[in-house]
């Protein structure tokens, strides 16, 4: 039962739109609308704000400023996620699109005409908005070193020194963040689309000054994340302050446009990566220097340049970052944190020392492979990143790849072949599960988990039938509100491991109890149930953080994987095409294939959208973002993405835990998109290094190439 | 958005009365002018839809072309079968653009009409002639890359993002225009578009409170006829630049680019695709980010070419 590809639980429902969305939820009634007018600044101050027409404008309830807005806990309040959020503070304004007003009022239209009646006036103060301007530079931090670096790479008989940048990406789901927020009798009712919620809820307590026991956060159905719904935002702070207020439910949904500077994006990174080896292609130095976009007020820092410690063998290692405080608003994890934009460089790099070395480019990754982290000295468990080479390499028939690069036609288009490595961070988060049995026969799981529309609902299900031997349609999952027990929801590939566990203990407890009860084994639990628990019987399953779990001091926990791809570029006009793509991953045990393939298969055209097309411009004059809608900011369409596969190394890693699974929601993405690079180099013989991949860069090579 | 009155002509002369009103627009498939309404680009006092006039047929004319009714659908036209015959690059050029559900709604007329997707007209923070005359253009000395090279001036340097018109440029066709004063008037493609000078707001020779009845074809002038639009992904963007070429025997006959410039940018001249392709760039002004639309116009033309010459060989 465990790991077959059974449907969503949820989504004949979904597709039949009987599942609302937070901003359909009407549990509260109708809502009133919110629509927030954003700075039209980078940086300076509001020095008037004249709101007498929006006021006066039909339909409208309620007009804040920072002259109007109540008293909001300080910002500084916890640090990263569990701060406090407060929005219209004061007449700073701090990036492009920032909230400087909430309209309220009876339709979204009503809100969003008022909106735009507000008169604001502004004192521009000088500001930094370029990130490329900045080549390194700044503060160094999170250095890990081992042995000699400079000297090895300085005597490497073959070395490569590259420099490649990654623009700024953005985490949009098909449903943008909104929220409903409904006061009454003393309590605060936020129905809102997020990731984590117990992290949301001690912030937005923070923030209104409220006890946590006054709020709850519902958030039963979320139309994904990719990191967007992380971090509190704006739409759950506004509606909240505002339904206070007015007494009344207040939706405030996001426009896409707004969601650009609303929500954070995936910072901008250039990285310097210095590979050193021997003449038959061990890797004696190993050096990576990222350098990312922050800003001054927080703190989250892509980790560009930790994906490549413990990917590969090397005595000598030089892995560190340094960062740029732009005011261009807060960066934030976006899927594949660090790892999309830190492998999809360094599997780069990895292939041009290949070229150098001629050898192929598996080969190499092969022969730096290694069972032991090499940083941390301790095993690399599940570790089969070779598995995953290989069979990946067997299936896609990479012995017919183009050895020459530029050497392989079919009529305009020229053919090229790539392979990346990819790796990943497993973690576990401390997490509790109640599993109840009603002698009616149904099981019921409860979390504050979310599930992203990524098959949570469906794999707790499962497990919490295998474990209890009942049919999955007798139990029912209930998730997505803070008063269920707590975890760390959705985000950073932990949903699944946390959940499956924790599910599964809560099971065992629970027959334990029957157990007990019954003084013998039984088959039907629902029976025993019945005969000896007339109320029912619960208990709470528990797993504990990683940092409390003597495994992940024993053990390097990643999951792993190997892209191949095939790419066709004009010859003409340099138009690049992926002709098809095939990912091997090794994460442990499969809960259900169908959604872990789907995630694979997202992750993947994730890698090809920011080899080929994702890239976020901001106006190094003004700080906006100047392609802030899906129309100018690119990502594949269907005609982009043709036949691709991902294949799973079925497993059971019996190190991660006793269930023995990892995550896999950011897996897929990995070096995806230094495999689709690589492919553009063997097609071209044109290296490009600052991505996506565009014609105005490719074009100036192929010519060069003639 | 700002409030508006709307009104659903039942007839042309209706429409034009209707449209007289000061602040009035015709509203047609409306999937640009609502987005642009929407986003306060665009804040007609009153819109009078157009929808149920009846121009939407295809009809013969008697020099033996089609006349092409302004409410003709994108998707209708391209899927006509003496379209698809005579005026492929017609057909390729209408496929290539948007996606199925646009073309559906999207009018021939509309089509003509779309505004600029120039990203700082785009945005009512930034200062744009063309959206706001006299308070400046964002876009020069900004990010550039898929702005004009050709045709553009110091006020403007957007481009016209209709690959319709491209094909309608090379076919030479003539548009039909009715006003409440006066009789209809014929307009030919060449100078439908105007370029943008000192006045970026004003960007068509449709007057104020003027519709677009037709656009009306000339007799089918045969040929192979290719569009080739290179743009960043495979479908549902706005082109880089593009071609529309007539070639006959391997030959360039006509030949026009899209992307580039303010108006389809037809060229007329004789000789090999470089040789063509310098005589349409001549004078051109890219900017830091767009120099590369120069090298891709050259080689999409001679691609473009390359396609003909196999079509030709393989009839
Ligand atoms: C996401 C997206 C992608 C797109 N991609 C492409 C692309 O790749 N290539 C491309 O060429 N186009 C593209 N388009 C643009 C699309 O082709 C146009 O929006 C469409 O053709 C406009 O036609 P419409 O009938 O909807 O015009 P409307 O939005 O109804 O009207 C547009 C303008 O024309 C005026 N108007 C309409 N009819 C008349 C008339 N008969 N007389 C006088 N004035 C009139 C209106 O007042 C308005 O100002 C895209 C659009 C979108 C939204
Ligand atoms: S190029 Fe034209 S449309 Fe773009 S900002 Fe300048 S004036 Fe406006």
């Amino acid at each position: 039962m465990i790991g077959d590809g059974i449907n969503r639980t949820e989504g004949p429902r979904k597709v039949a739109g009987q599942v609302p969305y937070s901003a359909e939820r009407r549990d509260a009634g109708d809502p009133l609308h919110g629509f927030v007018r954003g700075a039209a600044i980078g940086s300076g101050r509001i020095t008037e704000i004249d709101t007498t027409a929006a006021e006066a404008a039909p339909g409208v309830r309620l007009v804040l400023t920072h002259r109007n807005a109540p008293p909001q806990g300080d910002l500084a309040d916890l640090g990263g996620l569990h701060d406090a959020k407060p929005e219209l503070v004061d007449d700073r304004i701090v990036r492009y699109g920032q909230p400087v007003a909430l309209v309220v009022a009876d339709s979204f239209e009503q809100a969003r005409a008022a909106a735009m009646l507000i008169e604001v006036s502004y004192d521009r103060e000088p500001a930094d908005f370029d990130f490329f301007a900045h080549a390194g530079g700044g503060e160094v931090q999170d250095v890990s070193a081992v042995g000699d670096f400079e000297q090895a790479f300085a005597e490497a008989p073959v070395s490569i020194d590259a420099t490649y940048t990654t623009p700024y990406h953005f985490g949009h789901p098909m449903e943008p963040n909104a929220a409903i927020a409904d006061w009454r009798d003393g309590h605060l009712t936020v129905y809102l689309t997020a990731q984590m919620l117990n992290q949301l809820l001690d912030g937005l307590a923070l923030t209104l000054m409220l006890d946590k026991a006054d709020i709850t956060i519902d958030s039963a159905y979320v139309g994904g994340g990719f990191g967007s719904k992380i971090g509190l935002h704006c739409e759950a702070v506004l509606a909240s302050l505002a339904t206070r207020i007015l007494e009344r439910p207040v939706k405030l949904a996001m426009t896409r446009r707004q969601m650009f500077s609303l929500v954070g994006h995936r910072a901008a990174s250039q990285s310097r990566i210095r590979l050193g080896a021997t003449a038959d292609g061990r890797l004696t130095a190993l050096g990576h220097d990222a350098h990312v976009q922050t800003t001054i007020r927080d703190d989250w820092r892509e980790p560009v340049a930790n994906v490549a410690r413990a990917l590969y063998a090397a005595p000598n290692r030089l892995t560190r970052r340094s960062h740029v405080e732009l005011d261009v608003g807060a960066p934030e994890p976006v899927r594949g944190p660090g790892e999309l934009p830190g492998l999809m460089v360094f599997e780069s790099a990895v292939d041009e020392l290949a070229e150098k070395l001629g050898m192929d480019p598996v080969e190499l990754r092969l022969r730096n492979d290694t069972q032991i982290d090499p940083e941390k000295n301790r095993p690399l468990n599940g570790r089969r990143l070779a598995d995953c080479l290989r069979e990946g390499a067997e299936r896609f028939g990479w012995d017919d790849r183009p050895i020459v690069p530029a050497s392989r036609r079919d009529g305009d288009w020229l053919i090229g072949y790539g392979v990346a490595s990819s790796i990943r961070s497993h973690w576990q988060m401390a997490t509790d599960v109640r599993v109840r049995i009603d002698p009616a026969g149904l099981v019921t799981v409860q979390s504050d988990m979310t599930d992203l529309g990524t098959g949570t609902y469906t794999i707790m299900a499962q497990v919490a039938a295998s474990a209890l031997n009942v049919p999955v349609e007798q139990v029912q999952v209930e998730l997505g509100r803070t008063d269920h027990p707590k975890g760390w929801g959705s985000g950073g590939s932990w949903g699944s491991g946390n959940m499956s566990v924790a599910t599964d203990r809560a099971c065992s407890a629970v027959r334990e109890k029957v157990f007990a009860a019954a003084g013998k084994g039984f088959n039907d639990i629902f029976a025993e149930v019945r005969r000896h628990f007339p109320n029912g019987v619960e208990a709470i399953g528990h797993t504990i953080g990683a940092n409390d779990d003597p495994n992940y001091k024993a053990y390097s926990q990643f999951t792993y994987g190997a892209s191949f791809a095939e790419v066709g570029v004009d010859a003409y006009t340099g138009e690049v095409r992926l002709r098809r793509m095939l990912g091997v991953f090794s994460f442990g045990r499969v809960l259900n294939a169908k959604t872990a393939r789907s995630q694979l298969l997202g992750g993947m055209i994730w890698g090809v959208s920011a080899a080929l097309h994702e890239g976020g411009d901001v106006d190094p004059r003004y700080g906006h973002w100047v392609n802030g809608d899906l129309a100018e900011y690119l990502i594949p369409t269907h005609a982009d993405i043709p036949a691709i596969d991902a294949i799973v190394l079925d497993d059971f890693d019996e190190h991660a835990n006793h269930m023995g699974v990892k995550g896999i929601g950011e897996l897929g993405a990995g070096g995806t998109g230094g495999s689709v690079a690589n492919a553009v180099y063997n097609a071209t013989g044109v290296r490009v290094r600052d991505f996506p991949i565009t014609l105005g860069r490719l074009l100036p090579g192929l010519i060069a190439r003639g | 958005m700002k409030a508006f009155s709307y009104d659903r002509a039942g007839s042309v002369n209706e429409a034009l009365q209707l449209a007289a009103r000061p602040d009035a627009k015709f509203i047609a498939g409306g999937t640009n002018l609502l987005d642009l309404m929407k986003l306060g680009i665009e804040a007609p006092v009153h819109l009078v839809d157009i929808n149920r006039l009846g121009l939407d047929t295809i009809e013969p004319t008697a020099e033996g072309g089609l006349r092409i009714g302004a409410l003709v659908r994108n998707a209708d036209l391209a899927a006509d079968m003496r379209i698809r015959r005579d005026y492929a690059v017609l057909a390729r050029a209408l496929v290539s653009g948007a996606s199925g559900q646009l073309r559906n709604k999207a009018t021939t007329a509309g089509n003509l009409l779309q505004r600029t997707r120039c990203p700082y007209f785009y945005n009512t923070d930034m200062p744009c002639n063309k959206r706001r005359p006299g308070s400046g253009c964002a876009a020069i000395g900004g990010l550039s890359h898929n702005l004009g090279v050709l045709g553009i001036s110091d006020a403007c340097i957007a481009t016209h993002p209709s690959d319709m018109a491209v094909a309608l440029r090379v076919l030479d066709a003539t548009v039909e225009i009715a006003g409440a004063r006066g009789a209809a008037r014929t307009v030919p493609m060449a100078d439908f578009h105007r370029l943008p000078g000192e006045t970026p707001h004003l960007e068509t020779a449709l007057r104020e409170g003027e519709m677009i009845v037709a656009v009306t074809l000339p007799p089918p002038m045969g040929g192979t006829q290719i569009y080739r639009k290179v743009r960043e992904r495979a479908s549902y963007a706005f082109a880089t630049v593009s071609v529309a070429l007539v070639a006959r025997e391997g030959r360039i006959e006509r030949v026009a680019f899209g992307g580039l410039a303010p108006k389809p940018w037809r060229v007329d001249a004789n000789g090999s695709a470089g040789e063509v392709a310098d005589a349409a760039l001549a004078g051109a002004r890219p900017t830091p980010d767009n120099g590369y639309k120069l090298d891709l116009a050259r080689r999409t033309l001679a691609a473009a070419l390359a396609d003909a010459v196999r079509l030709e060989a393989g009839r």
